[in-house]
C-alpha cells in the first residue's frame, strides 16, 4: 500500500513539542476531522466526558455532536453501525474502551468488517479504525489488561498495528484514518502519559513497517507496544554487562514488516520475541516460524519467546509476574547466547 | 396481578401508532428521568418524606422487625461502601465501585430473594451481595487485585460479579431455563432467579437476547434492571427512547417500574416478580428507578459531564432517609436503636478496613490454577518453568 500523504502542518503547528501518547491520539484525531468532515469519532464516553482516557477530549465541543457520538452501551452496535456508515462514505474512528470490551464486537469485525471487501470485490471499501487501549499493567480489575491482537492478526482482510510512544501515536493514527482498509489500532495504555518529541514537519515512516530502535550486535529483540520501553530498558542493563542488544519495534502487526527482522538476526544469529500477550498460536509464534524460515542458516539459537502466559489475566496482585519484564527479557538473552 | 396482560400498556385512544411522530426531545426526557418522581407509573410505597403510601397493587404491611431490618442493611451496605471507597482513596484497594443511593433497590430485591432462589450481578451488587450473606470483606480481594471472586457461586446462590456489560443476562436466563427443565416451577415452592443490571446494560445485544429466551422459553426469570441514570457519562436517554420497563412489552412480558430508593416498594414488587416466576408466569423486567449518587467508579470524575444540583434534587429522595423518618415519626425506633445501628456499622466498617490490611497478596502459582478442569501439560510446563526461573531470584526480591 503507498504511503498516505499527509499535510504538511501549518507554519503555527510547525515548532518541536512534548507531547503524550494520549496528547498525539489525540491531535491526530483533530488533525483527520480538520481535514476531512467525513471523519467521525463514536464510542462510550467520548464526547462529554472525552473518553475515559481522555484520547478524544474536547472533540466533542469542537465539532459537535453528530461527528463525536456518544454511542449506545453496546460494542457490536458501535463496530456494525460504522460499517454502516464507511457504506455511506464516512470514515469511522471506533473506541472501544478496554480491550475486554472487544468481544461483543468479535462476530461484526471478523464476519462483516473484515470480509465486505473481498466479498464485493472491491465495490466495498471500509475505512474503519478500531482503536483499542490494551495490555496491563495498570493495576485494573478483570477485562481491563488483556491483549487480544493475535485474535485479528489471524483474521484475514483486517490490518492490526500497535503504537509503542507519543509521536508514533500521532503519525500511526493519522495514517490509519486515510487508510482505506478496517485498521485495530491498538493503544499501549500503561505507557499512555509517556512524553515525546513531536516534530510535525518530519515525514512519517509508512504505517505498515518496522523500525530499528536500537542498533545492536549481541541479539536480536523483536517488539511492539508496551513492551517496546520493557525492551530498551532491558538493552540499557544489558549494555553495563557488554550485552549488545539491537531492538525492533514492529509496530504493524499484520501485515508483519519482518525485512528488517530478517537483516538483523542474519547479523546477529539470535532473536528474542517479547509480547504482553500469550504465547500459544500468537503473532508471537508467527515471527519465530518465519525467522526460522528465513533465517534458518544463521541462526546460533533457537528463536525464544517472553510472553504473557497461557492464563487467563490474572489477578492484578500478580500482574507484575504475568508480565515480560526486563529480568525476563535478559534472561531469554542470556539462555540464547548460551546455547 | 398475577396474570401478565395486567402490565400491558394499553395504546392511549386515538393514536396511530404506525404514523406517530418522533417524540420531541421534552418528551423524552419527561417520560425517562426529569420525572422527579420517575413517572405516574412508578410503584411507591414510602415516599421521600417518610409517609407510607397505598398502593392498589401492593397492599403489603411490614411489621416493625421487618421496617427495623431492612433499615439496618441499608445503614450497613452503605457504611461498608463509604468504607470501601476511602480504602480506595487510601490506596488499598486498586478499584472501587460505590453503590451510593442504589441501597434500597438492592436492599428490597435482596431481601426478596429465597435461599433456593439464584441471583446474577453486575458489579455494583453490594447489597445484593449482603442480603445473600457475603461480606463485604469476601468483595474486597476483587478489588485490591488479590482475586477475581472469592465465594462459591453455586453454594451461595449468588454468580461471581460480572464486568463485561451485560454478559450475565443470557448467563442467568440459562441458569432459569435449568430450574424450569427441571421441575421446580409451578408452586408456592418454585425456584425463581433474578438477574441485575443496568440502564447501559439494556443496549447490549446480550440483553435483548436474554430478553427472547426467557420469554420464549418460560424462564422464571425477574430481570431487575436499576436504572441510575447514568452510564458512566451517558444519561438514560442515550439508550432508550422510552421508560426501559416499557421494553418489556414487545418481548412479551410484563414490565413494571418501581421506586428503587424505596426499599418498601423495591422489596414488595420484587416479591411478587418472584412469585410469578415460581409459578411459572416468568419472566418479569423491573426497572428500579434510582440515581447514581456517586461517580461510576473512583476513577471516575462525574462533575465533568453532571450538574451538582440534579445529585441534590436527589438527595432529597435519599433511600435511607426516609426510612429513618418513617421509623422515628412511627415510634418504631428510637434514638438508642439508632445509635446501636450506627455503632455496627462503624464496627462492620473497621473490621472491613482491618481486613483489607490484611489480605495477603497471592502467590505467584495461584494465576495457573485452575485454568482448566483436566491436566493440561502445555499449562504445566509453563508453570514449571516459571516458578524454577522465580526461583533464582534470592531472597524474593524479584
Amino acid at each position: 500500500m503507498a504511503t498516505p500523504t499527509i499535510d504538511r502542518p501549518t507554519s503555527t503547528e510547525s515548532a518541536t513539542q512534548t507531547i503524550t501518547i494520549i496528547k498525539g491520539l489525540n491531535m491526530a484525531l483533530r488533525a483527520c476531522m480538520e481535514r476531512d468532515p467525513k471523519v467521525i469519532v463514536m464510542g462510550e464516553d467520548v464526547g462529554k466526558l472525552g473518553g475515559v482516557f481522555r484520547v478524544t477530549d474536547g472533540l466533542q465541543k469542537d465539532f459537535g455532536e453528530q461527528r463525536v457520538l456518544d454511542t449506545p452501551l453496546a460494542e457490536s452496535g458501535i463496530v456494525g453501525t460504522a460499517i454502516g456508515l464507511a457504506m455511506r462514505g464516512f470514515r469511522p474512528v471506533c473506541e472501544i474502551q478496554f480491550d475486554g470490551f472487544i468481544f461483543p464486537a468479535f462476530d461484526q469485525i471478523v464476519s462483516q468488517l473484515a470480509k465486505l471487501h473481498a466479498r464485493s470485490q472491491g465495490k466495498i471499501k471500509l475505512p474503519i479504525v478500531i482503536r483499542v487501549p490494551f495490555g496491563g499493567g495498570i493495576g485494573a480489575v478483570e477485562h481491563h489488561s488483556e491483549s487480544p491482537e493475535s485474535y485479528f492478526a489471524h483474521t484475514a482482510g483486517l490490518r492490526v498495528v500497535a503504537c509503542s510512544n507519543p509521536v508514533d501515536a500521532y503519525w500511526m493514527l493519522q495514517q490509519a484514518i486515510e487508510s482505506d482498509d478496517p485498521v485495530l489500532f491498538f493503544e499501549p495504555k500503561r505507557r499512555y502519559h509517556e512524553k515525546g518529541q513531536l516534530d510535525p514537519t518530519a515525514q512519517p515512516l509508512p504505517l505498515y513497517s518496522s523500525r530499528v530502535l536500537r542498533q545492536g550486535t549481541t541479539a536480536t529483540i523483536a517488539t511492539y507496544g508496551p513492551m517496546v520501553r520493557t525492551c530498551m530498558d532491558a538493552a540499557t542493563a544489558g549494555a553495563e554487562d557488554g550485552v549488545d542488544l539491537e531492538v525492533i519495534d514492529l509496530r504493524s502487526l499484520s501485515p508483519l514488516d519482518l525485512d528488517p527482522v530478517f537483516e538483523s538476526v542474519r547479523r546477529t544469529g539470535r532473536l528474542v520475541v517479547v509480547s504482553e500477550a500469550p504465547g500459544e498460536a500468537s503473532i508471537s509464534s508467527e515471527i519465530a516460524a518465519k525467522v526460522q524460515q528465513e533465517c534458518f542458516y544463521s541462526l546460533e539459537a533457537p528463536v525464544l519467546r517472553v510472553t504473557g502466559f497461557d492464563t487467563p489475566y490474572p489477578a492484578s496482585k500478580l500482574e507484575e509476574e504475568y508480565l515480560p519484564d526486563l529480568d525476563r527479557v535478559l534472561d531469554a538473552v542470556d539462555r540464547s547466547l548460551a546455547w | 396481578m398475577s396474570s401478565p396482560e395486567r402490565w400491558t400498556q394499553p395504546q392511549p385512544a386515538g393514536t396511530p401508532a404506525a404514523t406517530a411522530a418522533r417524540p420531541t426531545s421534552e418528551q423524552v426526557i419527561a417520560g425517562l428521568r426529569a420525572t422527579s418522581e420517575g413517572g405516574p407509573e412508578l410503584v411507591q410505597l414510602l415516599t421521600p418524606e417518610g409517609e407510607r403510601v397505598h398502593h392498589p397493587e401492593f397492599d403489603v404491611d411490614f411489621s416493625d422487625e421487618e421496617l427495623r431490618g431492612l433499615y439496618r442493611d441499608m445503614v450497613l451496605v452503605r457504611r461498608a461502601d463509604r468504607e470501601a471507597n476511602a480504602l480506595q482513596r487510601q490506596g488499598q484497594l486498586g478499584l472501587w465501585v460505590p453503590l451510593l443511593g442504589q441501597e434500597a433497590a438492592q436492599i428490597g430485591a435482596g431481601r426478596a430473594l429465597r435461599p433456593e432462589d439464584m441471583a446474577f450481578p453486575g458489579y455494583r451488587e453490594h447489597g445484593v451481595a449482603w442480603c445473600r450473606g457475603i461480606s463485604p470483606k469476601d468483595i474486597m480481594g476483587m478489588w485490591r487485585g488479590t482475586d477475581h471472586g472469592s465465594w462459591d457461586p453455586v453454594e451461595r446462590r449468588f454468580h461471581l460479579y460480572t464486568i463485561v456489560i451485560g454478559n450475565q443476562c443470557l448467563n442467568a436466563t440459562g441458569y432459569a431455563m435449568g430450574q424450569r427443565f427441571e421441575g421446580k416451577v409451578g408452586d408456592d415452592n418454585g425456584e425463581a432467579t433474578m438477574v441485575f443490571f443496568g440502564d447501559g446494560a439494556t443496549s447490549q445485544g446480550d440483553v435483548h437476547e436474554a430478553f427472547v429466551w426467557a420469554s420464549v422459553y418460560d424462564a422464571p426469570l425477574v430481570f431487575f434492571c436499576q436504572n441510575n441514570q447514568w452510564a458512566i457519562s451517558e444519561p438514560t436517554e442515550r439508550q432508550t427512547r422510552l421508560p426501559l420497563y416499557q421494553r418489556a412489552r414487545g418481548y412479551g412480558f410484563p414490565g413494571i417500574r418501581v421506586d428503587g430508593n424505596d426499599v418498601l416498594a423495591s422489596l414488595a414488587v420484587s416479591r411478587w416478580a418472584l412469585e410469578e416466576c415460581r409459578h411459572g408466569n416468568g419472566p418479569v423486567l423491573i426497572e428500579a428507578f434510582t440515581y447514581r449518587m456517586d461517580a461510576h467508579t473512583t476513577s471516575d470524575d462525574a462533575t465533568r459531564y453532571r450538574h451538582s444540583d440534579e445529585l441534590e434534587a436527589w438527595k432529597l429522595k435519599d433511600p435511607i432517609e426516609r426510612v429513618r423518618v418513617h421509623l422515628s415519626r412511627n415510634g418504631i425506633a428510637d434514638h438508642d436503636w439508632f445509635d446501636a445501628v450506627q455503632a455496627e456499622a462503624d464496627e462492620l466498617a473497621a473490621e472491613l478496613r482491618e481486613h483489607v490490611y490484611n489480605l495477603p497478596d497471592p502467590p505467584t502459582e495461584r494465576m495457573f490454577d485452575h485454568v482448566y478442569a483436566e491436566a493440561n501439560p502445555v499449562l504445566a510446563a509453563q508453570r514449571d518453568e516459571f516458578l524454577s526461573y522465580m526461583s533464582t531470584f534470592a531472597g524474593g526480591e524479584h
